[in-house]
């Protein structure tokens, strides 16, 4: 599963032909599903299932492999002039060359592999999730090249190669065991999303690309700290060890990887780089969002759960993502650009996960896991959306969606669903909300304040992005609405995904979370079966409510709305007090006197970063 | 008492109850103001009135969100009742709030637009209160389930003063008196015109009264809770906070709405939040 998607990247890179990308495409989209579909079949111990997968030739690759990544990325930092982005190289690829160097031969992990259920269900996201985001890309990319950005350089078979590796990459980190396969694949999601987000090479994807690297590159240099130390100490470099192992060993490396987590999921002090990532084409903003990268910073930080929980680093961790889900819920509110939304959002709610690995309690993770979940399938059904009406309305303003109900019904009514599912009950991503709520009030009752306030700006903002959908106050236009196969299926699958999610929700719970769970800590959380039947109950009201559009426009005398002054054409003008035609508009509050985004992420960066050295050295100190 | 028996109790007799505390509470303003004011059962009446009115709308589908307003107003007085868990009852809440709020969208008039901007601004600033209460309520009685919180043996509101305090406050966004009548004004006269209700009449009209009636209910139903380990008591504060409301309301002008988006989470973070602060370090 991880090689496919690498030896399809690489066959992309020499397509040439846009109907022959397209079978391959669609091939190794099916291949990829099925695998992780087979593995949901397959009947793996709910434990730990390890592959010895060890021969010389490999590791030979993977050292030719970072070598080559190093001295690009050290390339790119010298033609940018960027010192930081060399000195960060220098330093990580030096202390892995003196550690291969000297270590060498005895770095053998007894298992470089392994598949657990929380493997499972990542790697069920990774390939359905992203699946869909390769098939849409197809239709959006040829789209964007041909008419929408001519200006930009064609380097299809690139960009399609590298979703793919990213793909790969994604699924390596989900199931490496050995922490040097697991740092080769994670410093692979770096260069990646380096590459992706400077894509159409413009001046701000440019800068915006560096600060990328720049950001996760900090992150990694924690990662190569942390795998050298924990050797120092245990002689192991296995993942599985460095879980189970006494918490006083390896509290250390255990911070430096929750660093490196925090840096790849873009909490606050580094959420910078994903704000920046929207200028990348839109598939691209999808799949950083929701499938991959982000999660993968998320996904080592809820392993790291175990070791942890009750110290004062996972309270510090727990702080850095409460004070970023606050931020990041405000901040959205200030703005009416749609993938900032979106990307604020997404900051918010990996804030959330970050919590609960901090918390690190078995609700807390079985919380963590579930929003995982449901947060990948709603963010990347947004994303679309908003790159769909993007390419149709050539605005991502949300203001100008309004009355996007008459016009584009269909991606409308998904672009409701995606929301609905992002926060409204009885959707996942409440469900979820619920759960870390109880495990943080039972953990650190004072941490609670976060989350009531976060998730009140939550509710707003997405209520008013959902009510300028549904607001009519322009005649109805005429825009083609067409969208192609591969954005149909992607955009289709996912909608019925976010509601297959809620509704199967109890059978993911008890088939793939709790069994992981219940292995690691020994106890599971799970929902009580009477407020399953209430949520069930609710999800059928929801889906009742189109039903009431049978009666649409029966029984009812449709007349102009009141506009204080005479109406002139179907309420949407009327005239004003100079006798002359108004166009009726109506703008959403921002309440940028009330929060104010520089401000929110300045102070919040910095009281994060605080925590984050806070915990370093509290970390050092529990060594020395 | 059996939960399905008082479900059944709650849906039927909760309009009633509901109709006439709005019939006294008219009676009581025009009385405060030196009225003679209106029968008790006059809400009732304009119900009665409204439902037999023609059906005028500006958009076809925007009675839709009304009738599923109403229905989950009740679903969520129906959970309460019935002892469910307390979270589960405020996300109910807050789902039958925002399908009033897009129905008021979905007018499109730009008074009803200004009602729905200015209703989520009041659910942001009484979202956080009525969270921090229901987590106060578990940590005095380590339940989150609505009949178990009833049973407990000692006064709630012993344990909780500031939440309770800052539950009155939310309470009169929630009830939409003055000070916070910001989103739809009781008359029709003002800059505002009707707000989110503009745009609607006749028996959708009589919807959005209904639901009122059983929301208020529902909410003095958690007043109760706070004095539910002596009946009597918590009957009567019920009522007192019910008539402190409309005290308040004839009292006051209305805020803008910085003020009471401002008001409420200083109330929040210091009575309510300052209470659980207490509590979690005195465990």
């Amino acid at each position: 599963m991880i090689l496919g998607p690498f030896a399809a990247g690489v066959g992309l890179l020499c397509l040439r032909l846009d109907h022959l990308r397209r079978i391959l495409v669609g091939a190794v989209t099916v291949a990829v599903c099925g695998c992780a579909l087979a593995l949901v079949r397959l009947p793996a111990p709910t434990g730990l299932a390890g592959f010895p997968l060890n021969h010389h030739w490999l590791d030979l690759l993977m050292a030719l492999i970072e070598i080559g990544m190093g001295l690009y990325v050290v390339y790119v930092g010298v033609r940018a002039r960027r010192p930081l982005i060399v000195a960060l190289m220098v330093a990580q690829a030096g202390l892995m060359v003196w550690f291969e160097w000297t270590y060498g031969s005895k770095l053998q992990a007894a298992h470089n592999l392994f598949l657990d259920k929380f493997s499972v269900i990542m790697a069920l996201i990774n390939g359905v999730v992203g699946g869909g985001i390769c098939l849409y890309a197809l239709g959006y990319m040829r789209e964007y090249h041909e008419v929408a950005h001519r200006e930009v350089a064609d380097r299809r078979p690139f960009f399609f190669a590298l979703l793919f590796v990213f793909m790969g990459a994604m699924f390596g980190i989900i199931f490496a065991n050995n922490l040097l396969w697991l740092f080769l694949f994670w410093e692979i999601t770096t260069l990646c999303s380096f590459l992706l987000i400077g894509y159409t090479q413009t001046e701000e994807a440019r800068q915006n690309s560096l600060k990328a690297l720049v950001m996760n590159l900090a992150g990694g240099l924690a990662f190569a700290l942390a795998i050298v130390w924990f050797y120092q100490k245990t002689g192991s470099i296995e993942l599985q060890t460095l879980i189970t192992s006494k918490k006083s060993l390896v509290l250390l490396p255990a911070a430096l990887l929750c660093f490196a987590g925090i840096t790849k999921s873009a909490q606050l002090p580094f959420s910078g780089w994903l704000l920046g990532a929207m200028v990348a084409p839109t598939p691209v903003s999808a799949l950083l969002h929701s499938s991959t990268m982000v999660k993968a910073g998320v996904y080592l930080v809820l392993r790291l759960a175990p070791v942890v929980t009750g110290t004062t680093v996972g309270l510090m961790v727990a702080l850095v993502g409460a004070v970023t889900f606050l931020v990041g819920s405000m901040a959205a509110i200030t703005t009416s650009d749609a993938k900032k939304v979106l990307a604020w959002s997404t900051v918010a709610n990996l804030g959330l996960i970050v919590l609960c690995g901090g918390i690190g309690t078995y609700s807390a993770v079985w919380a963590g896991v579930l929003l995982i979940i449901f947060h990948a399938v709603a963010k990347c059904l947004l994303f679309l959306c908003v790159g769909v009406v993007e390419q149709k309305l050539h605005s991502r303003d949300i203001e100008a969606m309004s009355g996007l109900i008459l016009n584009m019904p269909r991606v409308a009514v998904m672009m409701l669903i995606g929301m609905a599912g992002m926060f409204l009950a009885p959707f996942g991503m409440l469900i979820s909300k619920w759960a870390v709520l109880k495990a943080v009030v039972d953990a650190y009752p004072a941490l609670s304040i976060f989350i009531v306030f976060g998730s009140s700006a939550t509710l707003f903002f997405w209520v008013k992005w959902m009510g300028k959908l549904l607001e009519v106050v322009r005649p109805r236009e005429h825009i083609d609405n067409r969208l192609g196969l591969g954005e149909s299926v992607a955009l289709y699958g996912l909608s019925t995904a976010t509601f297959l999610a809620c509704l199967f929700f109890p059978v993911i719970s008890s088939s793939f979370i709790e069994p992981y769970i219940l292995g690691v800590f020994g106890q599971s959380a799970s929902m009580s079966h009477g407020n399953i039947i209430i949520m069930t109950i609710m999800m059928v009201m929801i889906l009742l409510f189109p039903l009431s559009f049978i009666n649409y426009g029966r029984g009812v005398r449709v007349t102009d709305a009141y506009l204080g002054g005479a109406n002139v054409q179907s309420s949407v003008r009327f005239l004003g007090s100079q006798n002359e035609v108004q166009n009726v508009t109506m703008n959403n509050y921002y309440l940028r006197d009330f929060f104010n985004e520089a401000w929110l992420s300045r102070w919040g960066a910095l009281s994060c970063a605080a925590l984050l050295g806070i915990m370093l050295v509290l970390a050092f100190w529990t060594v020395l | 008492m059996n939960p399905w028996l008082r479900l059944i109790l709650y849906l039927v007799a909760a309009p009633v109850v509901g109709g006439l505390l709005a019939g006294w509470d008219r009676r009581i303003s025009a009385r405060m103001q030196s009225r003679q004011g209106p029968p008790i059962f006059q809400p009732f009446y304009d119900v009665l009135k409204l439902w037999k009115k023609e059906n005028i709308v500006v958009r076809r589908s925007q009675n839709f969100y009304i009738l599923f307003f109403l229905l989950l107003v009740v679903f969520t007085g129906a959970l309460f009742f019935a002892g469910s868990d307390l979270l589960l009852v405020i996300f109910a809440l807050t789902l039958a709030a925002i399908f009033f709020v897009l129905g008021a969208y979905k007018a499109s008039s730009p008074y009803s637009f200004i009602g729905a901007e200015r209703e989520l601004i009041q659910m942001m600033a009484y979202e956080p209160m009525i969270l921090l209460t229901a987590i106060g309520m578990y940590m005095v009685t380590k339940s989150f389930a609505v009949h178990e919180i009833a049973s407990h043996p000692t006064l709630l509101v012993l344990a909780l003063p500031g939440v309770f305090l800052g539950f009155l406050y939310t309470l009169e966004i929630k009830f939409r008196k003055s000070p916070f009548d910001l989103s739809c004004s009781h008359h029709a006269h003002q800059e505002l015109v009707r707000g989110m209700t503009t745009e609607f009449s006749g028996r959708t009209l009589a919807m959005i009264e209904i639901a009122h009636w059983y929301e208020n209910v529902f909410l003095l139903g958690w007043v109760y809770l706070f004095f539910a380990s002596s009946p009597a008591l918590g009957v009567a504060a019920s009522l007192l906070v019910f008539g402190f409301v409309i005290l308040v309301d004839n009292v006051f002008a209305r805020l803008k709405w910085q003020a009471a988006l401002k008001s409420a989470w200083v109330v929040a973070a210091v009575l309510g939040f300052g209470n659980i602060l207490v509590l979690s370090l005195l465990r």
